[in-house]
């Protein structure tokens, strides 16, 4: 790759981000349009940032990556993130939770829970929540961008990485959200060409779509010994049930991600910056098409790139790739797409990264401004929003400097954690603010602080993936998990963590006092 | 073999996501045009309540005078 032309194609990138960046920025008046970008963005511009956060580097990455290794069956995730991620999040969830958000006029997610229950508590838990958990999917989503550079262009990991973050804090720190959501719009365009040429291309050069699927599926006996062992079946079959492997790839990728997006606050926040439900309507078109796009080819690709190395170099993937998932993607592009393409794909990524941590810090930013600061100090306005830059900074640095240490591999399951993370500690409480006015304060406390001390202690000292990434368990105990028998190291929290969430919040609310009438006159006035 | 793919529950995924998008391209297209009904009535609530956030700010914090943003 000529790194001058790339320098070229990057610097024009950035200049147009710049300038969307700052027309946005030039809009920003108040702190409502930092926050929520004044309430009335453009339907084409909420569905392609929602779908441009909810989608980064770590799905195109990581999860493509992942899908190399256990095959097509990641295109469940695909399948939820279409019905449940756009369709469900935007007709059922959207639409009340933009309205409500209105009424009460929440302008972050912990904000919207905390005025739903009239609970303080609420809003610095939940920010404290997102603000400590979150450096590990930003890390990630900052590791996936970093390793397409270093295969594809062999520019220095750690330059990449400081090099990426520092971008997006800039215009983060500067635009607020609806810096964010303008730029995300650009870059989910150029995401979605750069998939869509991705998809058709590799079905072009594997001999079209059921060819390449045939071979795929008569590569079945080649499966590692290893994957083998632990119930992987192929790349074109579930593995056994019940197995390892099988827990593995359903509960923690395919339902961590595919049911926690129901309650990222990062996308939560989105819907709460639309005029009416007309909007919405729309963006489930634009997003479903999107997603479907972007993950679909991910997951695909990834899966097919067996069939691609096996013919070229006689190996699996993710022998190719040196025995980490995160690199087979880049190996990929640079071994089989066109040379102008990997220059295409680099800017796509960078869009995915881009939009996605932008996303991120901004929630950092929020979290420790609006939601810990402001609401423990009862200051507003100016001083919030000076709190919320720090933490952008604070952000960055964290992401940063986990991205140097974290392991291998990392990408798919960091993602995953994340997920889960906000899956048991927010779902039950927000299904339910939503939904079912008999919840009380006491009874969201219950599942939100339950559900967080669970998911944390379970990927701290059980899920073996986890603690192995995260180290804490054999730093105390010297085992790296604390429980060996089968499946529970391989059990995500989440199958466990939000049905206790649930149950916790639904109990408790009966046994409280019902929440008082004005409250839930105003919240759900209209609704 | 559906789409060349031996296990019927791989196939189901891959046929279920190209459903899943029509499902919402076709909800996307039917309701193109539905759901401001009351943006009118919504977009006066937003002016008032604009003008008494911002009456608000200003009165108790002074928020207006910063060059914050």
């Amino acid at each position: 790759m000529d790194l001058f032309i790339l320098s070229i194609v990057v610097l024009i990138y950035l200049l147009m981000v710049g300038y969307v960046g700052y027309v946005a920025w030039k809009r920003t008046k108040s702190s409502e349009d930092y926050l929520v970008a004044g309430r009335n963005t453009h339907p084409y511009i909420m569905a392609l940032s929602y779908g441009a956060t909810f989608i980064s580097t770590a799905a195109i990455v990581g999860f493509g990556g992942t899908a190399g290794v256990y095959g097509m069956g990641l295109l469940w995730l695909t399948f939820l993130n279409i019905l449940v991620g756009i369709f469900i999040a935007f007709v059922f969830f959207g639409k009340r939770t933009r309205k409500m958000g209105h009424n009460l006029n929440a302008l972050t997610f912990p904000e919207f829970l905390s005025k739903r229950f009239n609970s303080r508590f609420i809003q610095y838990f939940s920010g404290i929540v997102i603000f400590v958990a979150m450096p590990l999917y930003a890390s990630v989503v900052l590791i996936g961008m970093a390793r397409f550079v270093e295969t594809t262009l062999g520019i220095n990991y750690t330059f990449a990485l400081v090099a990426m973050a520092v971008i997006v804090a800039v215009y983060v720190i500067f635009g607020g959200i609806r810096g964010v959501m303008y730029t995300d719009a650009l870059q989910g365009t150029i995401m979605f060409f750069g998939m869509g040429f991705l998809l058709v291309f590799t079905y072009w050069l594997l001999g079209g779509v059921i060819h390449a699927n045939e071979l795929l599926s008569g590569m079945s006996a080649m499966i590692p010994k290893a994957a083998a062992a632990t119930g992987a079946t192929g790349w074109t079959s579930m593995p056994i049930t019940g197995s390892p492997f099988w827990w593995t790839l359903v509960s923690t990728l395919i339902l961590g991600v595919g049911i926690g997006v129901l309650s990222q606050p990062q996308l939560v926040v989105r819907f709460m910056t639309v005029k009416s439900n007309k909007e919405l309507n729309r963006a489930v078109l634009i997003g479903g098409v999107f997603i479907a796009m972007m993950t679909g080819t991910a997951f695909i690709v990834g899966a097919l790139s067996n069939v691609y190395f096996m013919q070229h170099s006689g190996q699996l993937a993710i022998q190719a790739a040196g025995g980490n998932a995160d690199k087979i993607i880049p190996l990929f592009i640079s071994a089989a797409m066109p040379l102008w393409f990997a220059y295409v794909f680099m800017i796509a990524l960078l869009s995915a990264a881009m939009s996605t941590l932008s996303a991120q810090f901004h929630l950092q930013g929020t979290a420790l401004g609006r939601d810990i600061y402001q609401t423990i100090a009862r200051k507003t306005g100016g001083s919030s929003v000076r709190v919320a830059r720090i933490g952008i900074v604070i952000a960055v640095v964290i992401a940063v400097i986990l991205g140097l240490i974290l392991p291998a591999n990392i990408i798919a399951v960091g993602t995953a954690m994340w997920f889960s993370l906000t899956a048991v500690a927010f779902l039950a409480m927000y299904v339910c603010a939503l939904f079912w006015k008999r919840t009380t304060k006491e009874g969201a406390i219950a599942g939100l602080v339950v559900g967080t001390f669970f998911t944390a202690f379970s990927y701290l000292f059980i899920n073996q993936k986890a603690a192995e990434a995260l180290g804490v368990c054999k730093a105390l105990t010297g085992k790296v998990v604390i429980a060996t028998a089968m499946p529970w190291p391989t059990v995500d929290p989440l199958i466990v963590g939000v049905p206790l969430a649930f149950i916790l919040t639904i109990a408790v609310s009966l046994l409280t006092k019902a929440p008082e009438r004005e409250l839930l006159e105003k919240t759900f006035k209209e609704v | 073999m559906v789409l060349g793919i031996s296990d019927p529950w791989i196939s189901a995924a891959y046929v279920g996501c190209i459903l899943a998008t029509l499902l919402c391209v076709v909800y996307g297209i039917l309701n193109w045009n539905k759901g401001d009904e009351e943006e009118q009535a919504q977009v006066s609530e937003e002016i008032k309540w604009h003008e008494k956030e911002k009456e608000m700010e200003e009165k108790e914090l002074g928020l207006w005078d910063e060059e914050d943003y």
